[in-house]
């Protein structure tokens, strides 16, 4: 074989499985993900839904029950959708009322989201205002 | 009247869009061979440099002046914020992190015109053009844009600032931030540089020689600021990882992977003249990859534990990355036929082939974390609804190229340029795979290795290259004695200080392998427990024995800080102390807060960490404070009532109503009152948390077992060791006239080059015969370049 046509049939080869591995890259990729959504789309989802909620955490509504953290979440933009939630895990510093999170879990009975252990993400603010207090 | 300084941090910046605008022009005009034009578009640089320096001191002594009439230092410091984080608070905002952004820019930019006065006349001026275009970008947007003017004012000035967020007040913050930045940055410099000679037609290696040193700064800076973050994360988050696949860590590691790509590719071009439409690709890549993680940090598009609220300025920063992709893509489709080198790869047995495959898994792997991260983006396109991908289907990818990435590590720097020959393979890989084959062996045997696929594989593979680093090492101080004499550490640091890019390279090499053996020992083999403990009780984990000693409990200002003291025993010795501690910030000031209001603020977790060389024992408390919380809200009342002067409250609260009411018509009297509630507040929160230790209530707390996590500090630190050795400019060549600098570089080359084979052959990669026949080959390249010079001058043979 000369070398151009070896040097072809290589880089079909390797086009090939870059293309092979990039789709199923992407097909993973979709049926590993979890739908991000906001209390309100969750509030007539059906028990045994999974998502990963997004949304601010309702001031003053924190509480600790024994192992768990109770708690209920509102839309980013309408405080009045809120959806409660129960998670056990660890809880980053940053958590409070008023901040946004971000959890993943699934609704289950009475419709309560049940957070995954140790999946509550809350974000980070770059400055602490005092109108923030709960 | 004199301006105020915030007047003249204005004016500054004002002068410095215009000189950055001024020098786009010049570079311009100069770049059709008016050298007056060019050397006015340096100067331009030059100024643009002093000037955003002024407004950054400005700005800092602002903040370390508690100026609260900038509405940055307001909205940012306080007078209680510790003066080494008000000199850092600057880029914790924004316009700070903008302003930053242009000074490091209009600083490497600086040093890269100086290195380049005498070199690349053809490539200078557009290099120039595109460096002060984006930083004319940057400034103009502090100047233009809404909301982002660092030289904002209060009038009048406010009495105190909101203060720096506790969550940042750690040293590593304070350095995390300008290091990324840094690295971001500085990957403008050999972005422009590709443009430059794009632009130019001058698609030789000569722009690389001369901004090779920048990008191996932004790669290092890069990789500290990833490295600092990691840390942090670890040591002050309090969840016990250091990576979490976030991405804005993401957008950070991105450009890494496509910058360590660009300097391995980079030495192609060097010594072989190919790929050269790739690395200016690269660079292109890597360039808006940058641009993109300072977009990221700023958006707010993805939900990112680092969104800093939703910026204003993202829209423009897309826009740039727009403008640079598309622009660049038609400068190198337009240039393609200046691109192709007619040289083919000779053999896949040789650095060149290993160094392409190598890239080849990096930008893989960056593709990959780039899907990853942007997938929410692009699920919501395709089918409407926004889903995100978490931890795990990041590792199924990116766990296998890192572990082939190991090997590479290892056999990159073992083979030879452009062949090796059998016999010479034989000869360097048969001593790192017969320990890589141990190592194999011996950790089945007597570990739980095996439990990990590719854990074991990474150990195994990360044997073979360390093994063959430290041979390279070896061999290549024992030929510098045979041929220079001297005891062998003597030979070992002469030969890394002649051949730094070569052994710092190998150490840098060294230090991915160990912090990657870090990670996958410590992500792989990790014991994991939450434990509700009493005072007195204790919890197993892993090999440890932990036990809740007592609580603690301590009040200030600021905050309550309630910790408590754990016992770590291993196989029944007592190994350690640990005090780990949570502490409950007051919002807002003292005169409006109440006791209550401690367990409704900030509150950041202070690890108990005992590291060591083959385990860590990370530990983090979560105390239970809701006998404490109602304690508090009790207090509060009581307080009130106090305050209020209500039937039956002591006689001092009778006294203290008395003084309230004075205060309230007299506003000489305020300090006073403010003082006594201050008095009467923390002595309420001291009794309250001496109830609190008597009280005996459980506490949780996260205990992990990490094997060998301080490996991954250690190796990159060992990483950037290297990069430092790679980078430290080595012996000045003898001065020459500037019309030679270009040409003397050449030379200079060349002789690197015959020098390195020379090693090689040395050190046993090359055979005799395939040394005798590249040698001629270098040599005669090396004549045809003497031959290049002006008669009279040097020695033309």
């Amino acid at each position: 074989m000369d070398s151009a046509r070896k040097r072809k049939v290589r880089l079909v080869v390797a086009l090939g499985t870059a293309v092979l591995l990039a789709a199923a890259l992407v097909y993973t990729s979709f049926s590993a993900s979890t739908e991000a959504l906001e209390p309100s789309q969750l509030l007539a989802a059906s028990p045994g839904t999974s998502a990963e909620l997004t949304g601010r955490v309702v001031k003053g509504s924190v509480r600790r029950q024994e192992e768990s953290l109770r708690f209920r979440v509102a839309d980013r933009d309408d405080a009045s959708k809120s959806i409660p939630v129960a998670y056990s895990g660890t809880v980053p510093d940053p958590f409070r009322g008023g901040r946004e999170i971000i959890l993943t879990g699934t609704v289950e009975g009475e419709g309560v989201f049940v957070g995954e252990r140790d999946t509550l993400v809350t974000k980070c603010p770059s400055k602490f205002s005092s109108a923030d207090a709960a | 009247m004199l301006p105020s300084s915030a007047a003249l941090g204005s004016a500054a910046l004002a002068l410095a869009f215009l000189a950055a605008v001024f020098a786009v022009v010049a570079a311009l005009v100069g770049s059709r061979g008016q050298a007056r034009w060019v050397d006015a578009s340096r100067r331009a640089v030059y100024a643009l440099c002093a000037l955003l320096t002024a407004c950054v001191v400005v700005i800092e002594v602002a903040f370390a002046s508690d100026d609260f009439s900038f509405e940055l230092v307001q909205q940012h410091s306080s007078i209680d914020t510790p003066a080494f984080y008000k000199l850092g608070a600057m880029w914790s905002s924004q316009e700070g992190s903008l302003l930053l952004w242009a000074w490091v820019l209009s600083i490497a930019s600086s040093a890269a015109l100086y290195a380049t006065r005498n070199r690349l006349r053809e490539v200078v001026p557009y290099a120039t053009a595109t460096m002060a275009a984006v930083a004319a970008f940057f400034t103009g947007l502090l100047l233009f844009g809404k909301g982002v003017d660092p030289f904002a004012t209060l009038s009048p000035a406010p009495a105190d600032g909101v203060g720096l967020n506790p969550l940042l007040r750690h040293p590593s913050m304070m350095i995390h931030p300008p290091m990324l930045y840094s690295g971001y940055v500085a990957f403008t410099i050999p972005f422009a540089f590709a443009i430059g000679a794009l632009a130019a037609r001058r698609l030789d290696a000569a722009w690389i020689r001369s901004t090779r040193r920048f990008a191996l700064i932004a790669w290092a800076f890069l990789g500290l600021g990833l490295l600092l973050g990691a840390r942090w994360s670890y040591t002050e988050l309090g969840w016990g990882g250091y990576w979490a696949w976030d991405p804005v860590e993401n957008a950070a590691l991105m450009p890494w992977l496509t910058g360590t790509a660009f300097l391995h590719s980079i030495m192609v071009q060097e010594k072989r003249g190919m790929l050269k439409v790739w690395n200016v690709s690269l660079i292109v890549a890597t360039f808006s990859l940058a641009l993109m993680g300072t977009f990221l940090v700023r958006s707010g598009v993805l939900q990112s534990i680092h969104a800093f609220g939703d910026s204003t300025v993202g829209p423009y920063i897309l826009g740039l990355i727009a403008t640079v992709l598309l622009g660049s893509t038609a400068l190198i489709v337009s240039r393609i036929d200046d691109l192709r080198s007619p040289r083919r790869i000779d053999s896949l047995a040789s650095r060149e082939a290993v160094f392409l495959v190598n890239n080849l898994l990096l930008v893989a792997l960056c593709a990959t974390i780039f899907w990853g991260t942007f997938f929410p983006l692009i699920s919501e396109l395709f089918t409407g609804e926004r889903s995100s991908l978490a931890a795990p289907w990041f590792d199924q990818y990116t766990t296998p190229i890192a572990v082939v990435l190991v090997l590479f590590t290892g056999v990159g720097p073992l083979l030879a340029w452009r062949r090796i020959s059998w016999a010479s393979a034989r000869r360097v890989f048969v001593v790192p795979a017969a320990v890589a084959l141990v190592t194999g062996v011996t950790l089945v045997m007597l570990t739980d290795a095996a439990e990990s696929f590719w854990a074991l594989t990474l150990f195994v593979f990360a044997a073979f290259a360390l093994t063959g680093l430290a041979q390279e090492f070896w061999r290549g101080a024992t030929a510098r004695r045979s041929l220079a004499g001297g005891s062998l550490p003597a030979a070992f640091l002469a030969v890394t200080s002649r051949n730094r890019r070569r052994y710092g390279g190998y150490l840098v090499h060294a230090g991915i392998a160990v912090l990657l053996v870090g990670i996958a020992a410590s992500s792989s083999f990790q014991t994991k427990r939450d434990v509700t403990l009493r005072p007195g009780e204790s919890a197993v984990v892993g090999d440890r024995t932990v036990t809740y000693e007592r609580p603690t409990v301590s009040v200030d200002r600021e905050a309550i800080e309630i910790g408590a003291v754990l016992g770590v025993e291993r196989d029944g010795e007592p190994q350690a102390t640990l005090r780990p501690s949570r502490r409950y910030f007051r919002p807002g000031a003292a005169e409006v807060g109440t006791i209550a209001g401690y367990f409704e603020g900030e509150a950041t977790s202070e690890v108990g960490l005992d590291a060591g060389p083959t385990s860590d024992t990370w530990t983090s408390l979560g105390p239970n404070i809701s006998g404490l919380r109602g304690d508090a809200r009790d207090a509060d009342r009581g307080f009130r009532a106090c305050v209020g002067g209500d039937p039956g409250t002591p006689p001092q609260c009778r006294q203290l109503s008395r003084l309230m009411r004075a205060a309230a018509v007299d506003p000489r009297l305020q300090p006073v009152a403010l003082a006594q509630i201050e008095r009467l507040q923390t002595a309420t929160a001291e009794r309250l948390a001496r109830g609190y230790l008597r009280a005996d209530a459980p506490a949780t707390f996260r205990v992990i077992v990490d094997p060998l996590v301080t490996w991954v500090w250690i190796g990159g630190l060992l990483a950037l060791t290297g990069a430092l050795i790679a980078i430290w400019p080595g012996r000045r060549p003898r001065r020459t006239p500037a019309a030679g600098g270009e040409l003397e570089a050449l030379k200079e080359a060349k002789y690197r080059e015959i020098r390195d084979a020379e090693l090689d052959h040395a050190a046993g990669k090359l055979s005799d015969e395939d040394f005798a026949l590249l040698d001629a080959e270098l040599r005669r390249e090396a004549v045809e370049i003497l031959d290049r010079e002006p008669v009279g001058r040097g020695s033309a043979s």
